[in-house]
């Protein structure tokens, strides 16, 4: 009865997002107000049925429905209640289900934050949004029902959830991804809004400034998520393997980053608008993108849930329309004319203008890596994978050349900057970085070029970024007032490059001077990593909820004094019949030991892979901070401000009261 | 003339999709699809009842078969199991086992237990033949003609509805018989 009832409130939630597609559009063409005022009552509508979906299958989830085929094929009486509840997103159909979720729950966001917006900006947003929630749901109802039955043959018990999914990673790393891909629809939304209107204005970047920032921040806690957990549970140790899924991921955020950039030159400068409007666009269609490829199975990857012929042709019509109408509609619609704007050939528009030029190569180039294997299969070169040489060898330089502009550019000024003047402000700061690179190099002990490169542009971030907060926060009333007089946006800036600067240190350190051995070992038997001695004391074997482990005990010392105890293991867990690495890890801010148990080879030995991984921690952390950075920007006064005001001025004045707030800020 | 130029992504996006439309359903990972047709993979492996027994693939010469993967690990194969056995000694189908990354006692006892379907048992610890015919889960069950030749392949439970719709009428096919 209940999946049944979860089918009827998709299609009901199809019906609203039809209606929120069309009625509200027409009405904000023909001018009716009447028609507009649909807007958000439709996708409140929307949500709720949506959500109400959302909850019948988490209900069929836990309570063991295995009538329903998507439950019994993903789950198992034998799980433990949150790997049920988790199970919902484990498969296709139940994941799209949550991505269809957060989508009407971005659509309801907008309606309920968007009180200060014209009424036809918003009447247009959100049927934008209402058309890409109709692909969507057509998508769920025709391809992929979660609420399909296995009638009359129910089976007796589920085939469970693959056992890589059962972890604390998975019940977090999937919606917080979804939140990033689908966020960036409501930029979409407003891109488009705009090209219709013709108004491609300062107030149109400013209103999507916020939802990319925070859409962006969630989809960096959802990448470093999914590469802390591929640490811990693919068990080998790497934190970055290049993988198509993952390549997906990262395409929108790179893509993403240039836009939170250029929209800060839109917003302030009124210049590049053609250029944001398009990122914008390309942004969201490679969040589309990166859903097709893991949906469609064209691609091989650890990620990629059952192939589907029809899903995939499905989903490529949907992303066709999407992106062929949008990019026809820009054609026709983007300006062409050049702004009177100026800006001198040394500006921080010219040093913006630099960083969108390098993260948008920086995502052709995995974009290119991504799709070659299929191109050359399309000409008939047969199938292979691009592999990490070609990444690293590609993705570095650019990388570094971002931090080392990033450095430059804090200090740059609007319009025009005196390049002697600047050469003087970054004579300190490069003067600093070069000292600690220089001590951080014999610290760690060895010099490549890679890592010195790596580790300056990292400090030469943190240093130019704390340099100018101290520049800026200079003060007759004192520091302490000059630091709280900083906007939040401003920190929330400080905090995403600094947060930059950490992660590229921790890829750098755990790169080039992480160490790993691979050793056969039986109980009782040591092995020394640099001054490290790990000793495999003993094996035993203990029962989980659904699987049984065989674990063994490693004691890591230092000179006699125990470090740390670890007990990495190996599951078999019984319904799937899967081996599951379980990594031991002793976690650090400045290094992690890691020890992964591999095969047994022989009588009573083991391979063993025992680790080192300097600063890995720094990685993540670094991603945390660019994501709270970007929280922190959102929450500033000027976005505040205009919700308190909300009372006093009439729907339609946005535009105008926009400016006011402009000149308060 | 500029304008022309902001017509470049969309072209671009419409060569991309091109190139993805041809991807779809070419599985990069699938071997079924390389298999029908052809002749079982080379196998050497134990019987299950006798270990001293060693059999080859010219078992599944002369009689169309099914050959089903099964393990005591496998909830949906004890489902599938009472079909099977019916299979066996009503509709007289050949049935071979491919006892699957099992352990041979526990093997043992459950057809003890449950009834022994099968007209020959495989005993395949290492998922050596698993491995060849592109496994991916117990159960599976695959058509074999008389002359050792794959014709298809059932991922999932044997039940009477895939008994009626698909198997008998593929096994009538192949070798008059069911």
């Amino acid at each position: 009865m209940y999946p049944e009832l979860g089918q009827f409130t998709l299609i009901l939630s199809l019906l609203l997002a039809s209606l929120l597609a069309v009625v509200p559009l027409v009405g904000a063409i023909t001018g009716r107000d009447s028609l507009q005022a649909f807007a958000r009552p439709l996708a409140a509508g929307m949500f709720v049925f949506v959500a109400l979906a959302f909850a019948v299958l988490t209900h069929s989830f836990l309570v063991d429905d295995f009538s329903v085929a998507y439950v019994a094929n993903n789950s198992n009486s034998l799980l433990p209640w949150y790997y049920k509840f988790s199970a919902v997103w484990g498969g296709h159909e139940g994941s799209l289900l949550l991505w269809i979720l957060m989508l009407a729950g971005w659509t309801l966001a907008v309606a309920v934050f968007s009180r200060r917006l014209p009424t036809v900006m918003v009447s247009q947003v959100l049927s934008v949004m209402g058309m890409v929630s109709v692909g969507f749901l057509l998508f769920i109802l025709v391809t992929s029902n979660p609420f399909d039955r296995l009638l009359p043959n129910i089976p007796a018990d589920g085939a469970d959830l693959n056992p890589l999914l059962q972890d604390f990673g998975l019940i977090v790393h999937p919606p917080m991804l979804y939140m990033g891909y689908v966020g960036f629809s409501v930029a979409f939304a407003f891109a488009i809004a705009a090209l219709i209107n013709g108004r491609l204005d300062a107030a149109w970047a400013r209103w999507s400034r916020p939802w990319t920032t925070v859409a962006w921040s969630f989809l960096s806690v959802g990448i470093a998520l999914g590469s802390w957990w591929a640490y811990y549970e693919l068990g080998w140790g790497g934190w970055w393997f290049w993988d198509p899924v993952e390549n997906a991921s990262l395409l929108p955020w790179l893509a993403g980053t240039a836009l939170m950039h250029s929209l800060a030159v839109t917003e302030k400068r009124g210049v590049f608008k053609s250029w944001t409007v398009l990122l914008a666009i390309v942004t969201f269609a490679l969040s589309l993108l990166g859903t097709f490829l893991v949906r469609s199975g064209v691609l091989t990857s650890v990620h990629a849930f059952a192939s589907d012929p029809t899903r995939g042709a499905f989903l490529l019509g949907l992303l066709a329309f999407t992106i062929v109408s949008s990019l026809t509609l820009y054609a026709f619609r983007a300006p062409v004319v050049h702004t009177r704007v100026r800006y001198g050939s040394l500006s921080r528009e010219i040093f913006l203008l630099l960083n969108n030029v390098l993260l948008v190569s920086s995502m052709l180039l995995v974009l290119v890596g991504t799709l070659y294997p299929l191109v050359l299969d399309y000409m008939g070169g047969g199938r292979l994978s691009i592999g990490e040489p070609f990444y690293n060898t590609t993705f570095s330089p650019i990388a570094i050349a971002v931090g080392l502009l990033l450095g430059a550019g804090i200090f740059s000024r609007w319009k025009k900057t005196d390049g002697g003047w600047l050469g003087r402000r970054l004579l300190w700061p490069a003067a600093i970085s070069l000292i600690v690179t220089a001590v951080v190099m014999l610290g760690l002990g060895g010099f490549t070029p890679w890592a010195f490169a790596g580790v300056l542009t990292a400090t030469w971030v943190a240093v130019a970024t704390l340099a100018d907060l101290w520049d800026k926060s200079s003060s007759r009333h004192g520091r302490w007032h000059g630091l709280r007089r900083q906007s939040r946006s401003y920190y929330g800036m400080v905090l995403g490059h600094l947060g930059m600067a950490m992660t590229m240190a921790g890829a750098t350190v755990v790169s080039n001077y992480g160490v790993e051995r691979d050793v056969r070992m039986s109980p009782g038997e040591t092995a020394e990593l640099g001054d490290l001695r790990f000793t495999f004391s003993e094996v035993g074997e203990r029962q989980g909820p659904n699987f049984v482990a065989q674990y063994g005990r490693f004691d890591i010392t230092r000179d006699g004094k125990l470090v740390a105890t670890l007990y990495p293991e190996k599951r078999q867990y019984r319904v799937q019949r899967n081996v599951m690495t379980e990594a031991g890890i002793d976690a650090g801010l400045t290094r992690d030991l890691f020890v992964a148990l591999g095969e047994r080879v022989g009588d009573n030995a083991w391979a063993v892979r025992i680790q080192y991984k300097p600063l890995i921690r720094w990685l993540w952390l670094g991603s945390l901070f660019m994501a709270f950075g970007g929280f922190l920007a959102i929450a500033d006064r000027r976005y505040r401000i205009r919700e308190r005001s909300a009372g006093k001025v009439p729907a339609d004045s946005g535009k105008l009261e926009g400016d006011v707030v402009e000149a308060v800020s | 003339m500029r304008r022309v130029l902001l017509f470049i992504p969309v072209a671009l996006a419409v060569a991309l999709g091109i190139v993805l439309f041809a991807g779809i359903g070419k599985d990069p990972n699938r071997l079924e699809s390389a298999l029908i047709g052809k002749p079982v993979p080379a196998f050497e492996l134990a019987d299950l009842q006798n270990p001293d027994a060693v059999h080859h693939d010219n078992v599944f010469k002369g009689q169309v078969s099914l050959l089903n993967v099964w393990g005591t690990w496998c909830p949906a194969c004890r489902d599938e199991h009472g079909d099977l056995v019916r299979l066996a000694n009503v509709e007289g189908v050949r049935i071979i086992g491919l006892n699957y990354k099992d352990n041979r006692d526990a093997a043992l006892q459950w057809l003890d237990r449950l009834g022994n379907p099968y007209a020959l048992s495989l005993f395949d610890p290492q998922g050596k033949l698993g491995f060849d015919l592109g496994v991916y889960g117990a159960p599976e069950t695959y058509v074999i003609d008389a002359e050792g030749i794959v014709r298809y392949r059932h991922v999932g439970v044997v039940n009477e509805r895939v008994w009626l719709d698909v198997l008998q009428p593929l096994l009538q096919q192949y070798g008059g018989q069911g």
